[in-house]
């Protein structure tokens, strides 16, 4: 066991002031010194695109790599519903200080007060940013800026573009990166997917890629390398995450000896589309502004096989309403998504195949006219259609939780370097700042504040020591060793000829991890999962098939590697969630509820953030912990009764 | 219900590359035409031959990285649609469907049904921007844009950038793509300083690389995102304007 002590470096003094003393007290590097230094950047969706732009922009040679065909694919596009600033402009009491105490009890207290507190202040400069470049924000008649309240906020802070914030959002982070790489500031490889994360006495020096167009297997050295590669809900194999997002970079970083934090944490959307059959390759978002007019309910008898329009109303169970008369259908995402476990699990559950509940907006309809709805929702209820064959207008909706976001990642200090000197984590890829749950409209402001201003200062605090050193040769051995890696683990699988294809291991994983980590977990299928991973992993091993070979395009060799990864993590999920004795957020252990079913927390023992040490294949990883502080925000009982 | 498809299989750019048979059998309505091709490609890979390739990623028609020639039509039979986002209700039992790539000078074939747009990316590193590096902007309501011209801007940022407009043009033109770019920046107060240079770089970069536009408007009805021709004519007004203003002395980037 090694001797990692964890130090967040998070700055004292007055919580408004941290930042600012921070960046006053962190080294900056001259502008001519910048051109000396090269910044590897993996990963172009909202925090690596806003990363590498800002980068090039103040000077260093940036190095920027996707395994997407164009930076403008990553996953980040696919954000419908909204980015919170807390600008105030309604005049509805918001403020940096409402957002960060949101921010904070959203996440059940299990963030970072500081890095939450940053997060705020960095909304306001965000939306400014995003203005300047162009990004469509909906506005009202008279041009200013129109906001919407989202995801249960008590406040409109929400800015949004239609329905496709992430898209516009993303285009303006893309554009200014390509303007950057038109400026030969940015070198940008598409198509190339890094494979390992290289070090040198204990330090990052780079990264080792494949090109999935050509295969070949390249090394890249860099004073410092950034990770902004996304979450990893698709551990689950079905999620509203894109097909092709993974967790390969961030655990590849973990096997070198990056900590990975509170796996166990991760978002159960509560309105997707249920899926349809077990050939369904991904589950489809449905915005949350969706329970803004529609009513949420099943059947009170079970196995009630009567159209939804022949239910009267005294055989319906409203049971969000019912159960949380204050918030009604708008409860908070954990605490819908659960409920609507319930009531599938005991057999009350809507759809040819028992899996959802009612998403009902006649009462709406009836309310507001057919116009007024259809004006709202209208883009959705098309998409519905387009997928299910029915019109929302006429039956009620069917919606189902599913895996949307991972709270967890890689283990980030204030700086957001990871615990191997030299790596970053930005993005959904790091655990820094939603704690056990993520509010709606948080996850696009944190990639956005991580690229565009926080790496920016902090990876120059660290390039500034650096000075006077020249970058490490891609043809030291420690680069040459890493591709014999890759190409060895190409062989590998290759030659395994196996009988199955790589997709169905990857969903037999995820029905486990869906099973026994998923809305709602107990020890017993916990040690379950631990003892079925490893032995279907043993099985995969052995049995895949994987066809082709390394050079050119073989889209089965991308997967088989991610996949392995995911059995690895989807492991270390189970294990993060068996070792918190509590529930939180989006972690529920069904053994510590309170009386009316709700997560109950342990503030004594658990008020920690967990942070795994690989060990080794075939070794289970330590845990090390930082002690959580909360000078600010008091932790109490989150009640929305 | 069962289908035959009649896939295009093609090694690699140098590959002439051929038609091929297969079944696909099962095929259930709540299928996308994509979880069509993934049961067909798992069903290849157990009996021992190469899975057909093709790109996808949301699967929610956001991203654009899918596109498929469905019988001769870009993204297939259902408008406004991208070829995730179909279903197989649209098809019927015993049907034979041919799939080819998007097909067009610009968008060489990468392998069988992949294709490489990356003259998208060069048309928007040539301009499709606005200059606004990171820290310097002032508060965001400080710039009051009219309701009506942050939404024409929207209508034109939606695109996607899927290159159905393309492959579905006899010409191979990229004019809906440059001008859906242009007009989403254009229409913008912040997007004037450099308005015209844009323009002119953005268009001349786009005829290095596609064909030229004959007004035929099969770019239009292909669009997933319906983003309309309009946004073309707007473009060739701009275009010659940037060359006919004396941008030096209107205060314009030249
Ligand atoms: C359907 C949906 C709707 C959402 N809506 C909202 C919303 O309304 N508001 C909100 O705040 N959040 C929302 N979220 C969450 C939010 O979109 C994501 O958390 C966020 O965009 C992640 O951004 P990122 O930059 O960290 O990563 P991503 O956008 O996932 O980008 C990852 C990048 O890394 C690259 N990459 C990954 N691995 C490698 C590798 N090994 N080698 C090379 N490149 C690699 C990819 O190519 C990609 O460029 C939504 C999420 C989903 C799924
Ligand atoms: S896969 Fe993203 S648009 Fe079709």
């Amino acid at each position: 066991m090694s001797t990692i002590t964890l130090d967040s470096k998070v700055p004292s003094g007055p919580i408004q002031d941290r930042w600012d003393n921070h960046k006053f007290d962190m080294k900056l590097v001259n502008p001519a010194n910048k051109r000396k230094f090269t910044v590897l950047v993996v990963g172009t969706g909202l925090a690596g695109a806003a990363a590498a732009a800002t980068l090039a922009e103040l000077g260093y040679q940036v190095k920027c790599f996707t395994f997407h065909d164009s930076p403008r694919r990553a996953h980040s596009i696919a954000a419908q519903g909204g980015i919170n600033g807390a600008k105030n402009y309604k005049n509805d009491g918001d403020s940096i200080y409402r957002l960060f105490y949101d921010t904070v009890k959203g996440g059940d207290f299990r963030s970072r007060e500081s890095n939450v507190y940053r997060l705020a202040q960095s909304s306001v400069n965000i939306i400014d940013q995003c203005v300047a470049q162009g990004v469509p924000f909906a506005r009202e008649y008279g041009g200013l800026l129109d906001n919407r309240s989202f995801g249960g906020a008590q406040v409109s802070r929400t800015f949004y573009a239609r329905g496709q914030t992430g898209q516009q959002l993303l285009l303006g982070a893309y554009q200014a990166l390509m303007q950057q790489v038109s400026l030969g500031r940015v070198e940008l490889h598409t198509k190339t997917e890094l494979l390992e994360v290289v070090k040198k006495d204990g330090v990052a020096v780079g990264i080792v890629t494949r090109n999935v167009a050509t295969g070949d297997v390249q090394s890249w050295s860099g004073h410092a390398t950034l990770l902004a590669t996304g979450g990893y809900g698709n551990a689950f194999y079905l999620s509203t995450n894109a097909m092709n997002s993974n967790a390969t970079a961030a655990w590849r970083a973990h096997k070198q000896g990056a900590l990975f934090a509170n796996a166990c944490y991760t978002q159960i959307h509560p309105t997707c589309i249920p899926a349809s059959d077990d050939t369904q390759s991904k589950l489809t978002l449905m915005s949350e502004s969706l329970r803004n007019d529609g009513r949420i309910w099943v059947p009170k008898q079970f196995d009630d096989n009567r159209p939804a329009d022949q239910i009267p109303e005294e055989d319906r169970d409203y049971y969000l309403e019912r159960k949380y008369p204050a918030y009604g259908n708008l409860a908070p995402r954990d605490i819908s998504s659960r409920a609507a476990k319930v009531v599938v699990d005991e057999g009350r559950g809507v759809g040819p195949l028992k899996n959802g509940v009612y998403l009902d907006f006649a009462e709406s309809i009836n309310r507001l006219g057919k116009e007024t709805v259809f004006e709202r929702y209208g883009n959705l209820f098309d998409m519905y259609e387009r997928i299910t064959d029915e019109d929302p207008m006429k039956v009620p909706m069917r919606i189902y939780p599913a895996s949307h976001y991972t709270m967890g990642g890689l283990w980030v200090d204030y700086n957001l370097m990871t615990t191997v000197p030299g790596l970053y984590a930005l993005g959904e890829a790091n655990f820094s700042d939603h704690g056990a749950n993520r509010l709606g409209a948080s996850a696009l402001m944190q990639g956005l504040a991580d690229g565009y201003f926080v790496a920016p200062y902090t990876v120059g605090d660290y390039l500034a020591g650096l000075l006077g050193k020249g970058s490490v040769s891609t043809d030291d051995p420690v680069f040459k060793a890493a591709e014999q890696t890759v190409h060895d683990a190409s062989h590998r699988w290759l030659s395994i000829g196996g009988t199955k294809s790589p997709e169905y291991y990857h969903r037999e994983l995820g029905k486990l991890v869906w099973d026994y980590c998923g809305m709602a977990r107990d020890q017993n299928g916990l040690e379950k999962a631990l003892s079925e991973i490893p032995a279907l992993r043993e099985e995969f091993e052995k049995n895949v098939r994987v066809l082709g070979n390394p050079d050119g395009v073989n889209q089965s060799l991308e997967k088989v590697g991610r996949i392995a990864d995911f059995f690895d993590l989807g492991e270390l999920m189970c294990r993060d969630a068996l070792m918190r004795e509590e529930s939180c957020g989006g972690h529920f252990r069904v053994e510590h509820q309170t009386e009316d079913g709700e997560a109950l927390r342990d503030d004594e023992d658990f008020a920690f953030v967990g942070a795994w040490e690989w060990n080794g294949a075939g070794t289970a990883q330590t845990l090390h912990k930082e002690q959580l502080v909360f000078e600010n925000v008091k932790p109490s009982q989150r009640s929305y009764k | 219900m069962k289908l035959t498809l009649k896939v295009w299989r093609q090694d690699n750019v140098n590959d002439p590359g051929r038609f091929e048979t297969y079944e696909a059998t099962d095929v259930k309505d709540e299928m996308s035409f994509l979880e069509m091709l993934d049961a067909v490609n798992e069903n290849l890979i157990e009996s021992g031959h190469e899975p057909i390739v093709f790109d996808s990623d949301c699967r929610e028609g956001i991203c654009g990285t899918c596109g498929l020639m469905i019988n001769g039509q870009a993204h297939g039979p259902q408008k406004g649609t991208t070829t995730c986002q179909l279903h197989m209700r649209k098809f019927h039992d015993g049907e034979t469907v041919t799939i080819e790539p998007f097909r067009a000078a610009a968008f060489p074939v990468v392998k069988d049904l992949m294709v490489d747009r990356s003259a998208f990316d060069a048309i928007v590193q040539s301009g499709g921007f606005i200059t606004a590096d990171t820290g310097g902007a002032r508060d965001a309501n400080e710039i009051l844009i009219p309701k009506t011209a942050a939404d024409a801007s929207m209508d034109a940022a939606g695109c996607i950038g899927c290159g159905a407009c393309v492959a579905a043009c006899p010409n191979g033109a990229g004019q809906l793509f440059t001008s859906a770019k242009l007009a989403h920046l254009g229409l913008l107060p912040q997007g004037q300083a450099e308005r015209w240079k844009r323009t002119e770089d953005m268009v001349e970069t786009m005829e290095m690389f596609f064909g030229s536009c004959t007004n035929y408007g099969e770019c239009q009805e292909a669009c997933p995102k319906e983003i309309p021709i309009d946004f073309i004519a707007m473009m060739n007004r701009d275009y010659l304007k940037s060359k006919l203003k004396n941008r030096k002395l209107s205060g314009q980037k030249y």
